[in-house]
């Protein structure tokens, strides 16, 4: 088998039987250490090597988001090392040791929660480590443990001096501390340090980095596969006559369930090319046969109906009485298409049998425990003879972990239809990835908002309708409460402004295809909503939009006070308010999600053509303690333009149920000359860190469409933008 | 057929119209070149042929005319090339999917044009997609990198 290693070429040159101190929580929840030979199955959060090599095992998986340099952070920081002098290690598939602290018996990465379960985890792992190797020297040296210091990898006091990987064997003798002294923020050094030492950088720039797309092992076929062309269809017969013209092909398969054809061949492009070959009938008997247009009526009529469920404390008739009383009553109906994640890697996982009669997958697997679940329920074999080996994810926002786990499903039932002596790699192609499914599903809502005399807000009725992500699916339980899908709603319920007399209902669409979390996932349409009628309140009641969100954050709650201060920040280093340049324009937007808080302002200018072009962002945030200043910067300017690209020409759109867009220049993304400059500003504090990944995406959208509007032109409350009467420079 | 890869001469026994992108993927195992659309739109599968920044999704191997260059081949481990360190001090990669492509990219647009403006840097650029949004950090880099080679 010859898979890359180069990521780990240290351990080669330390020969095969290397020692290697493990320390981090064991099974029953206790810290433990235990010495092993590299390769062989620990579990824990940091090892040392003989060598003195110090490795973070990574137990959230590595997609762009930092990941792999921020939990690192976290253990050099106790272990009083250079953040650039630590390696990391992805977590091998272990739920019971590796399980994510808000998911409960599952080991997985999402809901931008990476950081905020890990801050106390990790740090508690590597001061353990730092303990017991102190005690480890001072056991050997036969000295005391109070006269020994450890820094950058080498123990030293009484005399003495040795590097820690000496220590390791004595080190797994000694009982790790439940509870050791972590460092107090004042010693920090690397927590918080603005220096640029992602620990994934330099894989990522030689070529080495090893993505699922680039596993190749020994002997492997390449699998692809001929897709249903809409929802609700299977196959009922194929015809692969010519797909044998092909070299390198070798054979052709039905999956089980129905969801298509597997065409196998030697390379990617024989597989591609015998896929593209096969003929299918499909049956399209309970087919989805809708296109975009009836069920965007559907979705419009739908919010102006009862809503199917109340998601407020506020009822509809306390909200319509309070309008009914209101001076004036503003409102807005609004669509938001479907959109796809379209990570740069399409997706790709790679199966084989092991040596002990079980199997080992290769994937930038975003939740290993469903990787490893899969494989036990469909080929039979006992969970301790299944392995997931996380490779690094060619992005993901979402699309690696959904209800079906529908590459992994496919991967694995790929494998299980050949004799499993060789390999199966399956790869996707661009067409795949955007006809594929699994996209944010698409929703309406309509607000109506009620000011009195001083134009406050005295009522708001607010009601969305799309399709549920979580119902019907197996994160029911955790979504679901008294039939409302808290993603179709989040943003808009538990929104930190004080509004008065809001009712928020929710209406269920029917499915029209398979739907999954996106990027900042029910934020990403709620906040564009929220965010844009603010400003539709703010120019009703002749106010600024700044102050007029202040006015809803009076800062009786830490939560108010926070979204607050990001703000004002934002809104100072942008100069809102003050003049610009002749056809330039801000707006602004803000918002809480995953525990953060990010404020927008956007700065367009408008030529005499009317093209739009955005010059500049300025961003604030406050996701807490900012571990690794860049790399949170980082996320938000790459969350601004994920955010916004979507908004401004993005759409996945059905012709009679089938997917009309194919690839890029169908779902065109945004390019580099579409923002000029991002500026982004972090609050300093000591309030616990959370979620970065996602929280940049949700005010983006909503800031440039208040900018458009306050050149004058009427607000877009119907996307995308190109569609719907922008065009950009 | 022959073909020269970061200098190496390869022999391989492929179709003809198999694209270069695959040769060098799954023949040749060299995997920093990725794919990212397969209809040149995206610029994943960027790397140089007789120095030129080309698609290497377009290219049918048996058209190939010229020594390609790779990732891979565009510095040395010891030795990266000035676009490669640029990119590293100023923390570009996110899920770094698509920077081998924007990296052979830039160096094909320094080698042409060694102090770009923002303007020359955003049309040689804007045909490689980022998904991870770092373009920001790629415009500053690019620059950087020429004030390295200018030095």
């Amino acid at each position: 088998m010859t898979v890359n290693t180069s990521r780990r070429s240290f351990l080669k040159g330390a020969g095969a039987a290397v020692a290697v101190l493990a320390v981090g929580i064991d099974p029953k929840g206790a810290l433990a250490a235990s010495t092993s030979e590299a390769g062989t199955a620990i579990t824990p959060f940091v090892k040392i090597y003989a060598d003195g090599t110090v490795a973070a095992v990574i137990k959230h998986f590595e997609g762009g988001q930092g990941t792999s340099t921020g939990l690192s952070t976290l253990i050099a920081e106790e272990l009083n090392m250079e953040l650039s002098d630590i390696t990391f290690e992805m977590a091998p598939s272990d739920t019971a040791v590796y399980n994510n602290l808000f998911f409960g018996a599952l080991q997985g990465t999402g809901g931008s929660t990476a950081m905020a379960n890990s801050f106390m985890q990790y740090r508690t792992a590597g001061a353990a480590a730092r303990d017991v190797l102190l005690q480890a020297a001072a056991k050997d040296w036969d000295v005391d443990v109070s006269e020994l210091t450890l820094a950058n990898g080498v123990i030293s006091g009484a005399g003495k001096e040795g590097q820690i990987g000496e220590f390791i064997a004595t080190a797994a003798q000694i009982a790790v501390p439940a509870e050791p002294v972590l460092k107090a923020p004042e010693d920090w050094t690397q927590i918080g340090n603005t220096q640029k030492a992602r620990r994934d950088s330099h894989d990522k720039v030689n070529g080495e980095g090893i993505y699922g797309m680039d596993i190749q092992l020994d002997n492997q076929m390449v699998a692809a596969i001929k897709r249903i062309p809409q929802y609700g269809a299977t196959v009922a017969s194929f015809d692969d006559s010519a797909a044998k013209d092909v070299t390198g092909f070798i054979m052709a398969k039905a999956l089980p369930n129905g969801a298509g054809v597997v065409a196998y061949a030697e390379n990617t492009w024989a597989a591609f090319q015998a896929r593209d070959a096969i003929e299918v009938e499909w049956d399209l008997s309970k087919a989805e046969t809708r296109s975009s247009d009836e069920i965007k009526q559907q979705l419009l009529a739908a919010v102006n109906t009862e809503p199917q469920w109340q998601a407020s404390e506020t009822t509809l008739g306390a909200a319509s009485t309070a309008l009914e009383g209101a001076a004036q009553v503003v409102e807005r109906e609004f669509f938001l298409p479907m959109l796809a994640h379209a990570t740069m890697e399409p997706l790709s996982a790679t199966i084989a049998a092991t040596e002990d009669g079980g199997v080992i997958m290769y994937d930038g697997a975003q939740g290993p425990t469903i990787n490893h679940a899969t494989m036990h329920q469909i080929l039979g074999i006992p969970m301790d003879k299944i392995q997931v080996k996380t490779l690094y994810a060619g992005g993901f926002f979402g699309r690696r972990f959904n209800a079906g786990a529908d590459y992994i499903v496919e991967t694995t039932l790929a494998f299980s239809m050949t004799d499993q002596t060789r390999p199966v790699k399956l790869v996707w192609s661009r067409e795949d990835d955007l006809a594929g499914g699994w996209y944010r599903p698409a929703y309406a809502h309509k607000v109506r908002v009620g000011l009195d005399d001083a134009g406050k807000i005295v009522g708001w009725d607010h009601r969305v309708a799309g399709q549920s992500i979580a119902k019907d699916g197996p994160f029911e339980a955790f979504y679901v409460k008294d039939g409302v899908d808290i993603s179709s709603v989040e943003g808009t319920a538990e929104n930190p402004y004080a509004i008065p007399g809001m009712h928020i209902g929710l209406t269920d669409a029917a499915p029209a295809t398979t739907v999954n979390y996106w990027r900042s996932v029910g934020h990403s349409h709620n906040a564009y909503v929220m965010e844009t009628m603010m400003d539709v309140a703010a120019a009703a009641a002749g106010q600024d939009p700044v102050s007029f969100r202040l006015a809803y954050l009076p800062g009786d709650t830490a939560d108010q006070k926070r979204k607050a201060d990001v703000l004002k920040l934002a809104a100072e280093n942008a100069g809102f308010g003050k003049p610009l340049p002749d056809g330039h324009f801000h707006g602004v937007a803000v918002h809480k999600s995953f525990g953060t808080y990010c404020a927008q302002i956007c700065e367009i200018s408008i030529d005499e053509d009317d093209y739009v072009q955005i010059e500049k962002y300025t961003a604030a945030v406050d996701c807490g303690v900012a571990v690794n200043p860049d790399v949170i910067k980082a996320q938000v300017e790459g969350a601004i333009g994920f955010g916004v690209g979507h908004i401004m020409r993005d759409q996945i759109t059905l012709d009679g149920g089938v997917v009309v867009q194919q690839n890029f220049p169908d779902y065109e993304p945004l390019r580099m000359r579409d923002i000029k400059a991002i500026e982004v500003h972090i609050v300093k504090t000591n309030e616990a860190p959370s979620g970065i990944g996602e929280p940049g995406t949700p005010p983006a959208g909503p800031a440039l469409a208040n900018a458009i509007a306050a050149s004058g032109r009427d607000l877009v409350t119907h996307l995308p933008m190109t569609e719907n009467g922008v065009e950009f420079a | 057929m022959k073909l020269t890869v970061n200098g190496q001469t390869h022999d391989v026994d492929v179709p003809p119209d198999m694209p270069l992108l695959w040769v060098l993927r799954d023949e040749l195992q060299i995997t920093g070149v990725k794919y990212g659309c397969g209809i040149a739109q995206c610029g994943a599968c960027t790397v140089h042929v007789d120095g030129e920044a080309v698609r290497s999704c377009q290219i049918p191997v048996g058209d190939l005319e010229g020594e390609v260059t790779t990732i891979e081949g565009l510095g040395t481990p010891d030795a990266l090339h000035a676009v490669q360190e640029a990119w590293i001090e100023l923390q570009v990669a996110q899920c770094g999917y698509c920077q081998s492509g924007q990296m052979t990219q830039a160096a094909s647009l320094l080698a042409d044009n060694p102090a770009p403006s923002d303007a020359d840097i955003d049309d040689a650029m804007s045909g490689n997609l980022c998904r991870c949004g770092t373009y920001p950090r790629i415009r500053a880099a690019v620059k950087s990198a020429a004030a390295k080679m200018g030095a």
